[in-house]
């Protein structure tokens, strides 16, 4: 049976600021999901949310994985239980090879059991799939032995986050802005490999951006909008069409209230 | 952060003490130290007058210099509590049963073999390397090489012992110079003659039938013109004792052209104090490189030092140190630049935990005659939680003006941007900090003979598990 995760009134706030003022949201395994919205409107905030970031506090609403509660569970077991977040900015881990780090993700992501200390999965096996999903990556094979991120382009680091999605296979993927800082040859690379891995793994993705050249190989079923902290409209792939064409302009308008806690919001931000 | 420390892991002294059976001493000291008890020990060991008279001196020399008033705090050892010498055959008296259940767990969980184990306990004194290296003993015996105890050495090699025994660490040097210069036993005693370069690094398991590590040990290396060597003493894995002090004493000097590596990990248990000096002479060209892993003890104070004694000489030092709940890692490293175009490079790294303290303190020092000299020190400190402590001692001495010098340090924590970057991969928490710590002294692990390298990184998982939270 495809996973469900059901996202209800979430509130979250950062410090003593409220981001996230009740967000509703319902994926199945297997849909494509665009996020879109302004700046500040918190689409991030949604994503670190879902993946359990410490700075991010939940201040209400719940989020259940196949009725399971996820805000109960630690990162790692959010990894586990088939949630993960592709990161706008991924961290340079200097000392930590992508090889190593890999091997032990993955042996926790297919043995969610598994203790710390237990046997990795077998390096033979896991040598051959790493080979094979960097190159369909496109990512030279002395990238194996790098340190995570460590002297990576921006364009390597998001192939690097590919990476990982075609290693640890989730259930739901939360792209945060993938294509950004991407020159055109390299989002449409990036976009076909989130289409390709979404229809062999049957996985719900959820594409934050704020344009629509990922969304043209990933054609969303649901476009949902974001505006001061809440998901504002829900449509399909014309909505995504429409914002990338005519702006935020005509959802503020529709939405006055939220608009006016985006204008704060961005106060906030300084955006 | 709260901190737990669930693996203490405790540290022995490695005594990888390959003593002859047949060599039966019949002497143990009683505690404590004074002339008579010197006197038996040189008498016990059968030495020449001069070392006896060595020793002597050296002992005046201790008991005349005060305590030092830096480093740690060495308030609660007493020299008068301790034995300065027990025949090698008695230290295999400790039943396997009194070692602790926490030191038995992390062999096993480092895989270490039975025999092994049973030997880093010190339960057994004797490890069956003689089938196995037999053949490398040959030859080395072959190209000149000398490898042996130092006691040995002393027996079989008085001349050439005797011209370079301590010239480089006089007993003036220190307090525990002097201290080791009375009460000396064990360690190891290599000379390699000029053009002949070892490839494989030799290690105290290579040596059979000598009485090796002790709580005195005395290391004495001649690496002669052109020649090459990488020595390795130590033992990632926990060696178990019940000895408080140890004070060794390291001379090196590396002729011109020589090149030397000399490798340390240690990693004592936390009633151990630690105070160890090393020091290397490096001559025209020579390049002499120390890489030293602390982990483990109450207190350890070393400082790996090379002497640039002539034009094109080089000195390296690459330190870790890992400082857990009561334990304090004062180490660091001297460079002392005495001619003209010598390069040196201090590269350390530290991890304190749990209310460990770990502290660099380095000299790098140039005479005023030592024009266009370079020196580059890194340190690089990493604090895991806000009850340890982290600090620098950069001491920098400079007699010219025509010199490079460089000085960088950090200090950092473990940011949470990294470890929910790992968590978010299926990571826990202690795998996530165990992988970042481990990256942080990558650099330097990835120095040390596989062997150690794989054991190191295994020993840093085991102090770091369930130990964040």
């Amino acid at each position: 049976m495809p996973s469900k995760l059901t996202i209800k009134d979430l509130h979250v706030s950062v410090g003593e600021t409220p981001i996230l003022r009740g967000v509703d949201l319902e994926m199945n395994q297997g849909e494509v999901h665009a996020l879109m919205g302004p700046n500040g409107s918190g689409k991030s905030t949604l994503a670190y949310a879902i993946a359990g970031h410490p700075k991010y506090t939940v201040d209400g609403g719940s989020i259940l994985l196949d009725g399971e509660d996820v805000l109960e569970m630690e990162p790692s077991d959010r990894a586990r239980a088939g949630l993960f977040l592709a990161f706008q900015y991924p961290v340079t881990i200097p000392g930590v090879k992508v090889h190593d780090f890999l091997r032990h993700a993955i042996s926790n992501v297919r043995n969610p059991d598994r203790k710390e200390g237990e046997e990795l999965i077998s390096m033979r096996e896991f040598r051959k799939e790493l080979r094979d999903r960097m190159s369909e990556q496109r990512i030279e094979p002395e990238f194996a032995r790098r340190y995570l991120n460590d002297g990576f382009s921006g364009g390597e680091k998001k192939r690097m986050e590919i990476l990982q999605l075609a290693m640890l296979k989730p259930k739901f993927a939360f792209l945060d802005e993938t294509d950004s800082g991407l020159d055109t040859d390299a989002v449409n690379f990036v976009s076909e490999s989130v289409r390709r891995l979404s229809t062999e793994n049957e996985m719900g993705v959820l594409i934050i951006t704020h344009h629509d050249r990922l969304l043209q190989y990933n054609v969303p079923s649901i476009t949902h909008v974001m505006l001061g902290g809440r998901i504002v409209e829900t449509g399909g792939a014309e909505l995504a069409q429409e914002l990338h064409t005519a702006g935020y302009e005509k959802i503020r308008e529709r939405h006055p209230e939220a608009a006016v806690e985006q204008a704060e919001q961005e106060q906030v931000a300084g955006v | 952060m709260s901190t737990e420390t669930k693996s203490q892991v405790d540290i022995g002294d490695y005594q990888y003490g390959f003593h002859d059976p047949e060599d039966k001493y019949t002497f143990k000291s009683r505690k404590g130290l004074d002339k008579e008890i010197v006197a038996q020990i040189s008498e016990m060991k059968g030495e020449p007058d001069w070392m006896r008279q060595f020793r002597l001196d050296s002992l005046e020399i201790f008991e005349s210099r005060p305590m030092p008033n830096w480093g740690g705090d060495m308030s609660e050892l007493d020299f008068q509590d301790i034995f300065y010498y027990v025949r090698a055959s008695d230290k295999q008296e400790r039943d396997w049963d009194d070692v602790p259940d926490d030191i038995r767990k992390t062999y096993d969980r480092l895989g270490i073999p039975e025999a092994e184990k049973k030997y880093l306990a010190g339960v057994k004194a004797q490890y069956e390397s003689e089938v196995v290296y037999g053949s490398l003993q040959e030859d080395l015996a072959k190209q000149g090489v000398l490898f042996t105890d130092t006691d040995s050495a002393l027996k079989e090699h008085e001349e050439i012992f005797r011209e370079y025994f301590g010239t480089v660490i006089p007993p003036g040097d220190n307090k525990f110079a002097a201290l080791n210069s009375a009460v000396w036993s064990g360690g190891s005693f290599i000379y390699v003659p000029p053009g002949v370069e070892i490839e494989f690094p030799l290690q105290a398991y290579f040596r059979i039938n000598s009485q090796n590590m002790g709580q005195f040990e005395r290391t004495l290396i001649i690496v002669d013109e052109g020649a090459k060597v990488h020595y390795v003493e130590g033992c990632t894995a926990p060696t178990y004792t019940s000895d408080s002090l140890h004070s060794a004493v390291v001379e090196i000097i590396v002729k011109k052209r020589g090149r030397c590596r000399y490798t340390t990990i240690q990693n004592w248990s936390n009633n151990v104090y630690n105070l160890v000096t090393k020091r290397a002479m490096a001559y025209g060209d020579a390049l002499m490189e120390w890489v030293d892993g602390n982990l483990g003890s109450g207190l350890t104070m070393k400082y790996p030092a090379v002497w640039l004694m002539e034009p094109g000489a080089r000195g390296e030092t690459l330190s870790i140190a890992f400082a857990n709940t009561d334990q304090h890692q004062d180490a660091g490293a001297k460079m002392v630049h005495c001619a003209p175009n010598t390069s040196s490079r201090i590269i350390s790294k530290s991890i304190s935990k749990g209310g460990g303290r770990s502290s660099y303190r380095g000299l790098v020092k140039v005479n005023n005659d030592a024009d266009r000299c370079k020196s580059n020190v890194v340190c690089d400190a990493l604090i895991l939680d806000p009850d340890s402590r982290s600090d620098t001692y950069p001491y920098i001495e400079i007699d010219d003006a025509d010199v490079a010098i460089e000085h960088e340090a950090t200090v950092s924590k473990i940011a949470e941007e990294q470890m929910f970057y790992l968590m978010s991969r299926g990571l826990t928490e202690a795998e996530a900090s165990s992988m970042i710590v481990t990256g942080f002294i990558e650099p330097l692990v990835k120095e040390l003979p596989m062997e150690y390298a794989v054991e190191m990184n295994r020993l840093i998982e085991l102090q770091m598990e369930g130990s964040v939270g």
